[in-house]
């Protein structure tokens, strides 16, 4: 194991999955909005023994072998790309990638054509990334396949929370209970709303924490808090999930300067005393040095799990892969 | 020839006519109208079992003349919107428009015109020979007329004239990218959210105008209950303010657009319980002075995209009345004040001839059963288009006859 890797223990879970991926009853996995608990906890639980098995030489199981997976990227993507093909070729699936560049898209196919192509194509699970909120959803109605959601617009990316989730769960042994905040620019974050949804969904306490130019109107009738200033936003938190400045937006009216968005907003050690001492920091990266957090803050491996949540994330992913696809295998 | 339709129940807000009584056509203006009025023998008689027979239906918003939609819907006279393929900007485009109109033997179109030259809101499109040519009212349409020295200088130069300026109410750079209403439905789906404060702050500023210059300024869209609020001032205080509202703002809220359903998509966006219920409120009290349709025929090609490239609007002419009678039938609205925002109202702010159940004026009568139960059916439209949000939704009231100068132009037991 890479020195950097720290040993978590890992959360007890039932030693016999349950039958038919019948704690997720979901035909795609589109997003975390009204997740149950039970189907949370199935994923996490499945992706714990893939995260054992990534730890191993030979990492490739070929459950899936023979199925088809087409990663769709309509926005650039390096890191969740990568982290969806590994996954899958992991578990033995065909994996295939596509980027806007060399899609119809480009030449005026609408979404909805795209489905019928890819249809014709019969792929087992299909994930995609799309700028635009809900694009995913829409591509969902009209596809066989399982569809995953690899980030859609402002919307959701429910496999980053998901991997958040199982990073704290390995962490500090437990989600619910836990004081969660999440720090920067919420209004443009599909990572935030995810997290808020699934982390309420499992009994945390969510904080959110951004200037106000960066919260949306009325989020706090999700279940969360919301503070403008990092020291009362801070005081007592056992996570703090910081989230990418998107640099640009700094032109527009949202900000005045980087140099004024890190001294109020960016995390650094003098701000994070305010927060417990065994405070965990996460990012979902890439990461603005300077900008969110300061250097030695991301590079604390005793405080920091951001390498970590690159692991947990092809954990996840293969338990997503699995999951929605063993009906499949049942048929065979 | 003359039609007699007997056994009506007449409703005309402008003579506060409320009876049950008969109607005779003579060719095609009125000849008589009233509870105790003489049948020619020569008559044709029409017997509409009690049926309200009212002015026909005129909408002050379309975006497109579908003459077939229409009809069904019971509307007579549409104001089409400038924002067509041509602009409607110069006389040339208004009289080709009233001379393919006048004498059609089908539904009376009224172009509205450009407020500004090309719908730019950079300078003033040539209103007094467009209202010469038949423009009956003068607006940049989807968009509010921004700078506010534009909008100042547009509202004096038609005061000249007397001519009506309806501005978009919507401030366009807080509404700029906007998608939905500003509240938890958008911030939760990620959409970007456009607050109702862009519709006062908007408001606010042209009753500023129009007072400082006498000019007549109505609003063409209302969504909030802020800018009913701001307009209700104003009419306390003797503003020339006057507006409107569709259907949709009083049917559904924000959570319409719930799993992102581009068919509930529209402009300005559909806002909180509170400002609809609010609107109900408005059109009962008459602050709100019009009901129009906002129809706007668009195929699935632009409405079944993802939400943020989805194009905005829906058909509406068809479901114009039945979705405004189910607030008469849940007490809220007064019929008579609802036939009067559908034809009184507009027909007095745009100076037309129409409007009014009175011996000598042109016979455009709508005849409806209020209480007909049915379902709204897309696929019974006889618009092209399918986009509402409203299909499979139980209504009560349906058009029974579309009558323009005096000919039976729809009739829902033979339908074209």
């Amino acid at each position: 194991m890479s020195k950097n890797l720290i040993e978590t223990p890992s959360y007890p879970r039932a030693d016999v999955d349950p039958p038919s991926g019948s704690l997720f009853p979901h035909k795609h996995l589109l997003g975390t909005w009204k997740m149950d608990p039970t189907s949370i906890k199935f994923l996490l639980d499945k992706a714990e023994k893939y995260v054992e098995q990534n730890r191993k030489a030979m990492k490739t199981t070929p459950i899936c072998a023979g199925l088809t997976q087409i990663n769709l990227f309509f926005e650039n993507s390096t890191r969740t790309l990568m982290s969806f093909e590994i996954a899958g070729k992991r578990l033995g699936m065909d994996t295939i990638s596509m980027s806007t560049a060399s899609s119809s898209i480009k030449k005026g196919e609408t979404l909805l054509d795209t489905a019928d192509t890819l249809n014709a194509m019969h792929p087992d699970v299909l994930v995609v990334r799309h700028a635009d909120s809900g694009a995913v959803q829409l591509l969902s109605e009209k596809m066989d396949c399982a569809v995953i959601n690899a980030g859609d617009g402002r919307s959701e990316h429910p496999t980053q929370a998901l991997l958040d989730a199982l990073t704290i769960r390995r962490r500090k042994g437990r989600i619910h209970g836990q004081t969660i905040v999440i720090s920067g620019d919420i209004a443009h974050s599909r990572v935030a709303r995810s997290n808020i949804y699934l982390l309420n969904a499992m009994g945390a306490r969510v904080r959110l924490v951004a200037p106000p130019t960066l919260i949306p109107k009325d989020i706090d009738r999700l279940g969360v808090e919301v503070f403008q200033h990092m020291d009362k936003g801070l005081e007592g938190a056992d996570v703090v999930m910081m989230l990418r400045l998107q640099q640009e937006r700094m032109q527009g009216a949202y900000l005045p300067s980087l140099r004024e968005y890190y001294r109020f907003w960016g995390l650094t050690a003098e701000k994070l005393k305010y927060a417990k001492d065994d405070v965990l920091v996460m990012h979902p990266g890439p990461m603005n040095r300077g900008v969110e957090i300061a250097s030695d803050i991301a590079d604390d491996i005793d405080r920091s799990a951001i390498r970590e949540q690159v692991e947990m994330g092809v954990a996840v992913r293969m338990a997503c892969l699995d999951v929605l696809t063993r009906h499949l295998r049942e048929e065979k | 020839m003359s039609i007699a339709f007997i056994n009506a129940r007449l409703m005309d807000p402008a003579t506060e006519l409320d009876a049950i009584g008969s109607l005779v056509t003579n060719g095609d203006r009125i000849g008589a109208v009233g509870v105790d009025i003489e049948i020619p023998s020569d008559a044709e008689i029409v017997d509409c079992g009690g049926r309200i027979l009212c002015p026909g239906l005129i909408d002050m918003r379309v975006h497109s003349v579908d003459v077939a939609s229409a009809l069904a819907g019971g509307v007579t006279t549409v104001i089409l919107q400038p924002d067509q393929t041509t602009v409607i900007d110069t006389d040339p485009v208004v009289e080709r428009i009233r001379s393919r109109s006048v004498g059609s033997n089908s539904v009376s179109v009224y172009p509205m015109g450009a407020a500004t030259r090309g719908l730019q809101g950079d300078q003033l499109a040539e209103i007094g020979q467009m209202k010469q040519s038949g423009a009956v009212a003068f607006t940049d349409c989807r968009k509010a007329t921004e700078k506010t020295q534009v909008m100042r200088r547009l509202l004096e130069y038609a005061e000249h004239f007397d001519a009506l300026i309806v501005q978009f109410p919507e401030d366009p750079e807080l509404a700029e990218d906007g998608l939905a209403h500003e509240g938890e439905v958008a911030s939760r789906m990620g959409l970007i959210g456009i607050p109702s404060e862009a519709e006062v702050i908007q408001i606010e500023r042209d009753i500023r105008l129009a007072e400082m210059t006498g000019a007549r300024i109505h609003f063409s869209l209302l969504s909030s209950r802020d800018g009913l609020e701001a307009i209700r001032t104003a009419k306390k205080r003797g503003a020339k303010v006057t507006c409107s509202t569709a259907p949709h703002y009083l049917h559904l809220n924000e959570n319409a657009v719930e799993g992102y359903r581009t068919f509930a998509k529209v402009s300005p966006p559909l806002r909180s319980e509170s400002d609809r219920l609010a609107l109900i409120e408005g059109v009962a009290d008459g602050t709100i002075d019009t009901l129009v349709s906002d129809h706007d025929p668009r195929s699935e090609d632009v409405k079944r995209l993802p939400f943020g490239q989805a194009a905005t609007g829906i058909v509406g002419l068809e479901t114009l009345l039945p979705l405004s009678l189910s607030h008469v039938h849940s007490g809220k609205i007064n019929m008579m004040t609802l036939i009067r925002t559908l034809t009184q109202a507009p027909a007095e702010l745009l100076e037309l001839d129409t409007g009014r159940l009175e011996i000598g004026r042109y016979a455009d009568l709508t005849i409806f059963d209020p209480d007909k139960p049915w379902r709204i059916d897309e696929a019974a439209f006889q618009s092209s288009a399918k986009n509402t949000p409203f299909d499979t939704l139980p209504v009560q009231g349906q058009v029974w006859r579309t009558i323009i100068g005096g000919k039976t132009l729809f009739n829902v037991d033979t339908p074209s």
